[in-house]
């Protein structure tokens, strides 16, 4: 039967607060990614890999079972719809929060509101809810630059300490979400795998409450 | 020249000889062993209108159902997303009786969008259902017949995930949720989001014994003594709980009785089919596939939608899944070679040779005059050849 565990993580951020996570669980990656060219990682265990890929890939991976769990940030999973993978476990790392975000006492926008963001589907969901209507673009990088330049009226994105937003003369407005990092599993691995996965779901819970 | 005038829609596959081979064959000894278990074969139609495919069973598929106006009547019409509403229907309208009645079918069905990743819009659908029985030995028949399909098709090892729906409808009754609480509950549950749950619980303000039955819910998933644990962690449940729990239980016995070797994975928050089933939930899975292979449920008094509520149970899976995951072992029958002659009464006595053989179900393929390939290259082993005045056959 097969025994290995592959687990999806994304380098920077999320996979530095997640490695001393993994470390409780007794799993130690043997190479960094950060030097390392290889995308699969293997740790002191036989049976545990690490792949390394972009965050925005790694509920892909989970959902379609090329990896076993993975860590993933609230924004992407709510981008990514979240279906197809249980999220058990808040890891309470790379906290930040979702806004909208425009210039200091911009006169209201007459008609369809312009929003410039990387999170195309929260943004529609988020305005739909409150009955504005909307026209959404997609950017990939450099949100603050959209309103500058007249792209758009607002942008929607993840917003940490703010200190971006204002070096570019917008601020921060309303509130979408909170966001932290969640571990994530594949729903058939759960069902397949179940004494693996929640003995390191349990260990992982422990360190974190930790 | 550019060829994708001859690309498929996504999600449209053709299935080539050596896969038609296995398909066909697997289909034909799932009939079979339908029929040997007492189980009817039913053909519904392939396009129908809305209002009765998207009725009862069919409320979750509007949007996986294919629409179009009748030019006829004027009314839109569906093609089949799903032919187990189909069969409640010719369940309860045509087949009123008061004994059990057994129904499987296969054909193939066509959704809007495919399952997952790769998936098919166009799976060959095969399933069973058995009517008019309440008690678990009608799901415990169902999910034997389903386990013997998946045995047929050379899965070895199956996961079985059983769950309970009466579980979390009972305790959500308990708590008294509105309808959009209890989906935002539900949507948290199915991605088992801890967080997620315990801001919806506190945000409603629920009393915290139901609370705590509710988040308990989340981790009662894992082997037998889940169900241990369940007994223990929902004993505040109400009446209702209680029965969803020891009927699976029941259920669980007795299946083991009949498959000890069998794996089974509870999972008390699985909530497949939530809308339509009333009892036991289950699905099939391999190693290597995130998805289910196999699934299905109880779901009582569908039919009184169509005049006759009358409890039920089924499965239903696809057989290209199964012919993908399984090893079906496909012998491709050697044929025989026949030359092609010019005399009139030498045709006659060739003809009358080979219809002999192809009664005996030989496969018997005649030369065309003027065609390349050689007998062995067109899977020949055997020849007809004429010898001593007489039509007969030798080895290649």
């Amino acid at each position: 039967m097969n025994n290995t565990l592959t687990i999806a993580l994304s380098k920077g951020r999320i996979f530095k607060e997640t490695l001393p996570l993994l470390k409780h669980a007794g799993i130690e990656p043997l190479d960094d990614p950060e030097t390392s060219r290889k995308l699969i990682l293997d740790t002191n265990h036989d049976n545990v890999k690490l792949v390394i890929i972009r965050a925005s890939d790694v509920p892909t991976y989970v959902q379609y079972g090329a990896a076993d769990l993975g860590v993933a940030g609230k924004d992407v999973l709510m981008e990514h719809g979240g279906e197809g993978v249980y999220e058990p476990l808040d890891l309470h790392i790379a906290k930040c929060k979702l806004m909208t975000a425009g210039f200091k006492n911009a006169p209201p926008v007459n008609g369809r509101l312009r929003v410039a963001t990387k999170f195309v589907n929260c943004a529609r969901r988020y305005f739909a809810d409150k009955g504005q209507q909307v026209e959404v673009i997609k950017l990939y990088g450099s949100m603050e630059l959209a309103p500058i330049v007249g792209l758009a009226d607002i942008i929607v994105d993840v917003v940490d300490t703010g200190n971006t937003l204002r070096a570019n003369g917008l601020e921060p407005q309303e509130h979408i979400a909170d966001i932290s990092s969640r571990l994530i599993v594949n729903k058939a691995s759960m069902k397949m795998k179940h004494e693996q996965v929640k003995n390191l779901i349990d260990l992982v819970a422990e360190a974190v409450a930790k | 020249m550019k060829q994708d005038r001859w690309l498929l829609p996504e999600g449209i596959e053709e299935v080539l000889p050596h896969q038609a081979r296995q398909l066909e064959h697997l289909c034909r000894r799932l009939l079979d062993i339908y029929d040997n278990w007492g189980y009817e074969q039913v053909m519904p139609p392939f396009i129908e209108y809305l209002e009765s495919l998207l009725t009862g069973t069919g409320n979750d598929l509007d949007l996986q159902t294919f629409k179009l106006t009748d030019q006829l009547s004027g009314r839109m019409m569906g093609v089949r997303a799903d032919m187990t509403p189909q069969v409640s229907r010719i369940a309860a309208h045509h087949l009123k009786q008061e004994i059990p009645l057994r129904l499987c079918y296969m054909g193939t069905v066509l959704r809007t969008r495919p399952d997952g990743f790769a998936g098919s819009r166009a799976p060959m659908q095969m399933g069973a259902e058995l009517y008019g029985h309440q008690g678990v030995e009608s799901d415990v028949e169902i999910l034997c017949l389903m386990l013997e399909t998946l045995r047929q098709a050379g899965i070895k090892q199956p996961y079985l995930d059983l769950g309970h729906v009466g579980i979390y409808r009972g305790l959500v009754q308990q708590a008294g949720l509105n309808n959009s609480q209890e989906a935002e509950l539900f949507d948290a549950l199915q991605r088992k989001a801890r967080t997620d749950i315990e801001i919806c619980l506190s945000d409603w303000k629920l009393d915290s014994q139901i609370a705590t039955m509710l988040i308990a819910l989340m981790d009662l998933n894992g082997d037998e003594e889940v169900l241990e644990k369940a007994g223990v962690l929902l004993d505040k449940a109400g009446t209702s709980v209680k029965a969803a729990l020891d009927n699976l239980k029941q259920i669980a016995t007795q299946l083991k009785t009949r498959q000890p070797d069998l794996n089974i994975h509870y999972d008390l928050a699985e909530l497949r089919g939530y809308n339509y089933h009333t009892g036991v939930v289950f699905a099939a899975y391999v190693q290597g596939r995130g998805q289910a292979i196999a699934q299905g449920g109880r779901y009582d008094d569908i039919g009184e939608v169509f005049g006759n509520a009358r409890p039920a149970t089924g499965f239903s899976t696809d057989l290209k899944i199964l012919v993908d995951e399984g090893e079906i072992a496909s012998k491709t029958k050697k044929s025989i070679f026949a030359p092609a002659v010019m005399d009139d009464n030498q045709q006659i006595e060739l003809t009358g040779f080979i219809t002999e053989l192809r009664q005996q179900g030989e496969r018997v393929i005649q030369f065309l005059p003027g065609q390349t390939g050689s007998a062995s290259e067109m899977g020949c082993d055997r020849e007809v050849v004429f010898r001593d005045g007489k039509w007969e056959l030798t080895a290649i």
